[in-house]
């Protein structure tokens, strides 16, 4: 018998159809005389979503994500863009399946690759700095590309010279799209999608912070996957709707009435960092020992927006309906949008030192009841791998036991999953000292 | 009570057979590829050293890479835990364990109970382990068994990289073309491994008293190595390389066995990730 009540999301097959459908839509764009757009999960998407007519973007990292869901797949790709193209293997992992995709002129999703009409990119790390650069390059070089720098320090350090220098580029931004395209930037649609954008970020922390309660209603399994949506289109209307309409009430109901993600919850653990796409399943093997992976900087502030309050205490950071605004312009849209990718963003504060990292992890962990600690060390990304051994050991001083695994989230290559559940048994048996749980 | 312990590893297996603490017989021999098979052999030997039969045995825990293939085993521990449980048999003052084998090289914090309290591995690649022992002593075509006595006798510390066996083993062809003495090589060897084990024993920290096991604690070139990476005493006990059949003997003094029903895990639907 269980100790806590369970059952499945009812709103995941949503989540699932939204996410085909994004990837059907920019496959299809050019049928129905629609853009394309290329960019990043980090790049502002409401701006290139509000040029006229229909418009369909592919971000780059939910792509690469993709392909490395599937061994054989993301091993074909990176070869691709090792071996045909001479890339190195110790590139960003989603960026060589990413450029492998373009060398075979193959889309993930079926057909060929389906070539952008403009590229809208920010300089979130030195990857994402060349990445859709070098990708335009690989398809021959009459891709537009802008690009524009976001580097104007933490959360903490956001004040109107910060936000003045983003939106100013914004601002060359739509001037550069309208060129590229012919079409001019409508503002009502603008405001809509930095409205949505709002919702979609403010909500999915929300959704997070109900992960508090004991036992969680949600496993970061499921949660990889229903983040994912606001990586592809955080603007979109329908996809601020299902996190703020679908995933956020049905999350509190599993609140309500006790409603765990995993029935046997015995220990929680914090993780960090993006998971080896492929190997998911040893998170439900820690389930196996009622181990709940259920909390992640990266999980959490991807795409969800948050506040450090007055206690120290990490927040929801707050809707636009909470703040009593009413976006009446362009200016007043990019501003408000610029504010809360980089004062809200908590994710972006990894990159500037460990200070802040360590400090939201060590908040989350206490936040959130963590018991333990597994930490991805990924070899894939640079900028999540930042730090980790320094959240090791500051995990360590707050008293959490600790786990590190190699890994990478899109090379299996890297990868050994006999080993990591060796060290997984290890850990959890004569560290934590829990035992399997039997029926 | 009478009780094994069988540490299957990548290399080797080691059979220890335990009678109210004392040792009654232990063995060893080269794990080769089939496992199950060499461990069945090596444990029927082991009892006829022992003057015994199997039902004389009441339990035998297996550990190491290949502990789980081991049939005649009631349970399995992990590999660590057995170091931290031999260790403890046989040093109870011991609180850092540092044990490089043919395929790993890990050091683990213990508690005064012998329980593993952290731990940390070397990455998935040969260098900081036994193997990339194996392969320079290849390249610098001397026995295994003359490369510690070998470096004991260098006076020049040279430096090697260590990240990689492919690369080096190229870097001792380099050195060799370079009249670069085999003593100095071996030194050259022993230190890059080392300085890899050292760093993965300062994640966990270092704690007196230290001990090293593992079948490359027989190698007293690379713990004298060892000793001057971490600038650290490092305590070798008899036969290093038999700590983890006899930490697994102690688990099946503790009464340790299979412990592996199917958890009630809720199957849930699976979306393509992203």
């Amino acid at each position: 018998m269980a100790k806590y009540k369970t059952k499945n999301l009812e709103c995941w097959g949503k989540a699932k159809e939204l996410r085909t459908q994004y990837y059907k839509d920019y496959q299809a764009a050019h049928d129905k005389g629609a853009l394309r757009w290329e960019g990043g999960a980090w790049s502002f998407d409401a701006i290139p979503q509000a040029l006229e007519g229909e418009v369909y973007g592919l971000t780059e990292e939910p792509y690469g994500a993709s392909i490395a869901a599937d061994p054989k797949m993301q091993v074909r790709y990176q070869e691709a863009a090792e071996g045909k193209w001479g890339c190195a293997r110790d590139l960003c992992a989603y960026l060589r399946n990413y450029w492998g995709s373009i060398v075979l002129n193959e889309f993930a999703f079926g057909g060929e690759w389906p070539k952008a009409d403009f590229i809208f990119q920010n300089h979130i790390c030195c990857t994402h700095g060349k990445w859709l650069q070098v990708a335009a390059e690989i398809g021959g070089g009459d891709v537009p590309y802008f690009c524009f720098d976001v580097g104007v320090g933490p959360y903490d350090k956001i004040g109107d010279r910060q936000l003045d220098y983003v939106v100013g580029q914004l601002n060359d931004g739509i001037e550069f799209m309208e060129k590229a395209t012919g079409r001019k930037l409508d503002d009502e649609k603008l405001i809509q999608n930095v409205k949505n954008t709002y919702d979609s970020c403010v909500y999915w922390a929300k959704i997070c912070e109900l992960n508090q309660a004991i036992p969680a209603p949600l496993e970061e399994k499921s949660m990889f996957s229903l983040y994912v949506l606001g990586t592809l289109q955080k603007s979109k209307k329908e996809i601020a709707d299902f996190y703020k309409y679908e995933l956020y009430p049905e999350v509190q109901d599993r609140v309500k009435n006790g409603i765990a993600a995993v029935g046997n919850e015995t220990c929680r653990v914090l993780g960090d960092s993006q998971p080896p796409w492929a190997f998911l399943r040893i998170f439900r093997y820690l389930e196996e020992y009622g181990v709940v992976s259920m909390a992640n900087l990266y999980t959490f502030a991807l795409i969800g927006w948050w506040e450090i309050n007055n206690e120290g205490l990490m927040v929801p950071y707050p809707t636009l309906e909470e703040r009593g605004i009413e976006i009446k312009d362009r200016q007043q849209a990019l501003r408000l949008l610029a504010e809360g990718e980089l004062k809200g963003k908590l994710e972006w504060a990894q990159f500037y030192s460990a200070r802040y990292k360590n400090d939201l992890v060590t908040k989350i962990a206490k936040q959130w009841h963590c018991d333990a600690a597994i930490i991805h060390l990924n070899r894939g990304c640079e900028g999540t791998a930042q730090h980790q051994m320094q959240i090791k050991q500051a995990l360590q001083n707050q008293g959490l036991p600790t786990l590190t695994f190699e890994g990478n989230m899109a090379d299996e290559r890297e990868f050994d999953e006999t080993r990591t559940r060796r060290m997984i048994d290890l850990f959890i048996t004569e560290t934590l000292g829990l035992k399997k749980i039997t029926e | 009570m009478i009780v094994a312990g069988v540490d299957a590893g990548g290399k080797n297996v080691h059979i220890i057979i335990v009678k109210d603490g004392q040792t009654l017989a232990k063995t060893m021999a080269p794990s080769g590829i089939n496992k199950a098979e060499a461990a069945e052999k090596l444990y029927a030997e082991t009892l006829k050293q022992a003057g015994l039969k199997r039902e004389d045995v009441e339990r035998v825990v297996a550990t190491g890479s290949s502990g789980e293939r081991v049939e005649f085993a009631s349970g399995v521990i992990p590999d660590a835990a057995a170091d931290a449980r031999g260790v403890n048999r046989i040093l109870p003052s011991a609180r850092t364990v540092i044990d490089v084998g043919a395929e790993e090289g890990r050091a683990i914090k213990i508690s005064g109970a012998g329980k593993v309290l952290d731990f940390a591995i070397n990455e998935k690649c040969a260098a900081g382990t036994g193997t990339f022992v194996d392969a320079m002593a290849r390249a610098l075509e001397t026995p295994i068994e003359d490369l510690a006595a070998l470096s004991l006798e260098s006076t020049n510390a040279i430096p090697m990289n260590a990240q990689c066996a492919v690369f080096g083993e190229s870097e001792v062809v380099s050195l060799i073309h370079q009249k670069t003495s085999k003593p100095d090589i071996a030194r050259a060897v022993h230190d890059a491994i080392a300085g890899r084990v050292g760093s993965v024993a300062r994640i966990v920290g270092l704690e007196d008293d230290i001990v090293m096991i593992g079948g490359v604690a027989l190698n007293n070139g690379f713990v004298d190595s060892l000793r001057r990476e971490l600038k650290l005493d490092i305590t070798v006990p008899e036969d290093p390389d038999y700590i983890g059949a006899l930490g697994a003997a102690a688990a099946a003094e503790a009464g340790v066995t299979e412990e592996t029903v199917k958890a009630t895990v809720v199957e849930r639907d699976t979306v393509e990730e992203g």
